[in-house]
């Protein structure tokens, strides 16, 4: 025993003393470890996000505009009294709903492609597809796509080349979704919408695909399956957990986004966007803070249903 | 073994399967009798998988013919042949029950519900798996997983079933344990059992035939006892069992002729220096190099004239010093001469 302890160097440095120290006390890294992020998250995060919150329970004066910071339940009442918030809500969620469905659509095929088929060199080259776009201005590309729908567009310029314009326009001139031109309806904000959010929901797809073993895709076939019974009892419903995953972000990011509604569509106030304006320009915070608690309310919603669809198991 | 009338289960003609410049499988003819118990043995890499996925209809062969029952299965897609696998990693729907896993050929054949719980809840039982319908596969053991996919296979009532190292991921006991009730359900469902594996003891104890394969081809196909004591080959003697190869001076000396022999280390006795050596007997004297206790048996180096040679003794007596020899003790030793096996040499 003496000799063993003889052997180890007793002049260890400080920093070897420390390594020990933390080596034969994992708690103790543990907490080290996770306090700051902790308190990142704890305080600075969710702190303001409450202190956000409490304001809705505040009101404006109103006489002098000024908040008063009193317990009050008339934002909330003007809140749901006024159709026009309602207006905002539906529009804004329909908006998601719809941005979602279809960047699960369109995601699907690529990341079943990238995982199924596609070979080494073939994968970083739409890896990098999908993500390179996020390299560059977020703006930039939502101006970028101002040009492209605007009326004298490349789209509308290639619809007449092709002698098409006559559907853009039976498109354009359905009621509610067309407009004048695609940069100002609301088929342009959904297309923007679904362009940009659209690698949030590939990755998450291709990283459940990616989970599906190869044989269980061959299990399927030897018993009998054709592939599209495979697909429809085997792929898709080991797949969902990462389309929901990928549903969340698209969902959640154009719920709350405000700049893609004020450059493409209707000029239309969606939810971000009002919180915007009411925060900003009209300087009604409590309200602000009430439409803030929206998309909370409605994220959790959309969370606790995915939780129960089994999203999170693949996590 | 096949008669000659009647039609073989697997029917393998002239078949080449490349990926590239790679031949997995390389010009293979060879037939499966019906109702049989035929391994495919050999390293990984040999072909045998390959072999396995063209039955299955995963592969399709780049040449040559393969027959299912008389028919031939080219351009057959998995999902319309007659034989079902048990995958290595077992391939079991994460997202089903057991019992759901087991029915899924059967649902997709839209059989009624009840008729289902019925066959599902007897393929359970033959594997001794009964009870477990609701569970859900990542609450088994690996053993259990293994069953439950052989029960999903065997639902189907397949002419023909594939197994790729079933027992590959299980403990030695449990692989022990499997190897005899894998071969008891085969006895029992009197199907053709398709096993591939490269675990030689496992093809030996299971197989009525084995084939066995290296670089695509096939080296040998034969009941386990002709391979075992006839290897045809230098790679065979090597790969099943373990074998003393001599050649030169040593394989004149014990074979007769020159040329290249295999000698079974078991089939090597030993007797004391002056031991009367009986009528046709290859004999040889040597000096004991060293002597490895392994429990029922003692493996012992032999030097001998330009080479050495490995015995295999059984420990009747007991203790390490097999019948009082010790290292550097001089020795004779004796070999029947049908036990000295001519092979060929193999790349």
């Amino acid at each position: 025993m003496t000799s063993a302890a003889a052997a180890l160097p007793l002049d260890r440095s400080p920093l070897q003393r420390l390594s020990s120290a933390l080596y034969l006390r994992p708690a103790l890294l543990t907490f080290l470890l996770l306090t700051p992020p902790l308190l990142w998250l704890g305080v600075i995060y969710l702190g303001s996000l409450f202190t956000l919150l409490a304001h809705s329970f505040f009101a404006l004066d109103e006489f002098s505009g000024v908040m008063v910071r009193e317990f009050s339940l008339a934002t909330w009442k003007e809140f749901f009294g006024n159709p026009a918030n309602w207006d905002v809500v539906i529009r804004s969620a329909l908006m998601a709903i719809a941005v979602t469905l279809a960047a699960a659509l369109i995601a699907f095929p690529i990341a079943y492609y990238m995982v199924r088929y596609a070979g080494l060199r073939m994968k970083a080259v739409l890896y990098l597809g999908v993500m390179l776009p996020l390299w560059s201005s977020y703006l930039v590309r939502v101006y970028a796509w101002k040009l492209i729908l605007a009326k004298e567009g490349i789209v509308s310029w290639f619809a007449n080349t092709l002698h098409l314009g006559w559907l853009l326009d039976l498109v354009l001139d359905i009621p509610e979704i067309g407009g004048p031109s695609l940069s100002t309806s609301y088929l342009g904000t959904f297309i923007v919408f679904t362009y940009i959010w659209l690698p949030f929901m590939i990755l998450p797809v291709v990283a459940a695909l990616e989970r599906v073993p190869g044989s269980v895709i061959e299990a399927s076939g030897d018993l009998g399956a054709k592939p599209g019974q495979t697909f429809r009892k085997v792929i898709l419903p080991l797949a969902f957990p990462g389309v929901v995953a990928g549903s969340i972000f698209t969902f959640s990011l154009t719920l709350g986004d405000y700049i893609i509604p004020s450059i493409i569509g209707k000029s239309v106030p969606f939810l971000g966007e009002t919180v915007y304006r009411l925060q900003g320009t009209a300087g009604n915070v409590p309200m602000a803070a009430a439409f803030t608690v929206v998309p909370i309310v409605i994220m959790g919603i959309y969370l606790t249903l995915a939780k129960r669809l089994g999203a999170f198991d693949a996590l | 073994m096949a008669g000659a009338e009647a039609t073989p289960a697997v029917s393998f003609i002239e078949v080449s399967r490349r990926f590239g410049d790679v031949r997995a499988v390389d010009n293979v003819s060879f037939d499966i009798a019906d109702g049989e118990f035929f391994s495919m043995l050999g390293p990984s890499g040999s072909g045998k998988t390959t072999c396995l996925r063209l039955i299955a209809g995963f592969e399709q062969p780049s040449s040559g013919h393969i027959k299912v029952h008389g028919v031939n299965v080219e351009g057959v897609p998995p999902y319309e042949r007659d034989v079902n696998t048990v995958f290595q990693d077992y391939a079991l729907f994460p997202h089903m029950s057991v019992g759901e896993n087991v029915e899924y050929g059967l649902m997709i054949r839209k059989v009624p519900k009840a008729e289902r719980r019925s066959r599902a809840a007897d393929m359970l039982k033959l594997v001794k798996l009964d009870g477990m319908y609701a569970r859900k596969p990542s609450q088994l053991s690996g053993g259990q997983r293994q069953r439950v996919a052989l029960a999903r296979a065997l639902i189907n009532r397949p002419r023909v079933l594939l197994l790729d190292e079933p027992l590959g991921a299980l403990d030695l006991k449990l692989r022990e344990s499997m190897q005899n009730e894998l071969k008891a359900i085969q006895r029992q469902v009197g199907i053709t059992f398709i096993y591939v594996t490269h675990d030689q003891g496992e093809a030996l104890s299971m197989s009525d035939r084995l084939a066995v394969f290296n670089h695509g081809r096939i080296e040998q196909i034969g009941t386990p006892s002709e391979v075992y004591d006839h290897p045809a080959s230098q790679f065979v003697a090597g790969f099943v069992g373990q074998t003393n190869l001599v050649d030169g001076y040593l394989g004149q000396r014990l074979g007769g002729f020159p040329g290249l022999y295999a000698i079974r280390p078991e089939r090597i006795r030993i007797l004391p220096p002056d031991g009367e050596v009986p009528m046709g007997m290859a004999t040889i004297d040597g000096r004991v190099d060293s002597i490895t206790y392994l429990g029922a048996t003692s493996r012992v180096e032999v030097e001998v004239e330009e080479g050495r040679l490995t015995v295999i003794e059984q420990n009747l007596e007991g203790g390490t010093a097999a019948a009082g020899r010790d290292t550097g003790a001089n020795v004779r030793l004796i070999i029947e001469r049908r036990h000295i096996q001519p092979v060929t040499e193999s790349q």
